[in-house]
């Protein structure tokens, strides 16, 4: 099992988003608004995904500075962090282009509280624990996608639950967890 | 005797019921780890405030957690039924606040309710 699950992401390790992605992101007020637009409406909803993004990429340092992570599974947990980290830069910059205030992170001590930090034990409780954040922010992305007045914004929460349907598939494969037997298993 | 033997199937019928429920929570609990687990925790305050006690907590009053003028001036308590309107739709309910999620399946968002009953 171990050694299918460095395999799994030596593979895997090669994936990255591609800056082209970002920018179309970055630039989506730039497409039109819907009718009836409201920036200060889905700004607050950018940034409670901002604030998600906050606490992922905060989650992973926890993680990565643990000591509890062997590579290749360390050099994995960095690069989720630096795709949170990307998505953290596009939310900034589209909140600001719409007149907004950009959510500000909390302290990692803040955060390690938050996610108790101090109960994971092994690298397997920080995969859990990632796991468990990556499906709630799917969830959340999916979930808050009927809430926005521009659906190009709708849009962006579509991609970023794509990221983190990548993220989360890549984990519970690495804890050994099987495919959810049915479809339609995010969002509802 | 036809008194016992009425007794156990009235016993039979209330295990059911029991039982149904403990399934309900367990149900709510699952469907909590994926749908709320984002935000809010039970007992910690994150980007939602923490759960517990939620159900006949009065609204907007946790300490330690910043919430909108809208929930802050609600005046009211989280009852099951304002749990459903508001997990249906947050902005209806109380304009102005700040959570975008909407949990559209009913029965899903009864099971999320029985657990949070639970959460004392």
């Amino acid at each position: 099992m171990e050694n299918s699950r460095r395999n799994f992401f030596g593979m895997s390790s090669k994936a990255c988003l591609s800056a082209a992605a970002l920018s179309v992101m970055a630039g989506v007020p730039s497409l039109g608004y819907a009718k009836n637009f409201n920036p200060e409406k889905d700004v607050d909803i950018l940034n409670v995904a901002l604030s998600l993004e906050h606490e992922a990429i905060n989650a992973y340092q926890l993680g990565a500075s643990s000591g509890l992570l062997q590579k290749p599974i360390l050099d994995v947990a960095i690069l989720f962090q630096s795709h949170h980290k990307a998505h953290r830069d596009a939310l900034v910059k589209t909140i600001e282009t719409l007149g907004g205030k950009a959510v500000t992170e909390r302290t990692l001590d803040d955060y390690a509280k938050a996610l108790k930090a101090n109960t994971l034990a092994s690298q397997d409780d920080i995969l859990k624990l990632a796991a468990k954040l990556e499906l709630g922010a799917i969830n959340a992305y999916l979930g808050v996608i009927p809430a926005f007045v521009d659906m190009k914004l709708s849009q962006i929460a579509g991609r970023l639950a794509a990221d983190e349907t990548m993220h989360y598939t890549a984990l519970t494969q690495a804890l050994g967890q099987r495919l959810p037997n049915q479809a339609f298993s995010f969002g509802g | 005797m036809k008194v016992f033997y009425l007794l156990g199937i009235f016993l039979c019928f209330d295990m059911r019921i029991v039982l149904a429920k403990a399934n309900d929570v367990e149900l709510g609990r699952q469907l909590y780890e994926t749908k709320c687990i984002a935000c809010h925790s039970v007992d910690e305050n994150r980007i939602g405030p923490k759960h517990v006690g939620i159900v006949g907590r009065k609204v907007g009053r946790v300490a330690g957690y910043s919430y909108s003028a809208a929930l802050k001036n609600a005046n009211t308590q989280w009852t099951p039924r304002l749990l459903d309107a508001w997990l249906t739709d947050p902005e209806a309910v109380f304009p102005g606040q700040k959570m975008a999620f909407r949990l559209s399946d009913i029965r899903e968002r009864q099971l999320i309710i029985e657990y949070l009953k639970t959460l004392k």
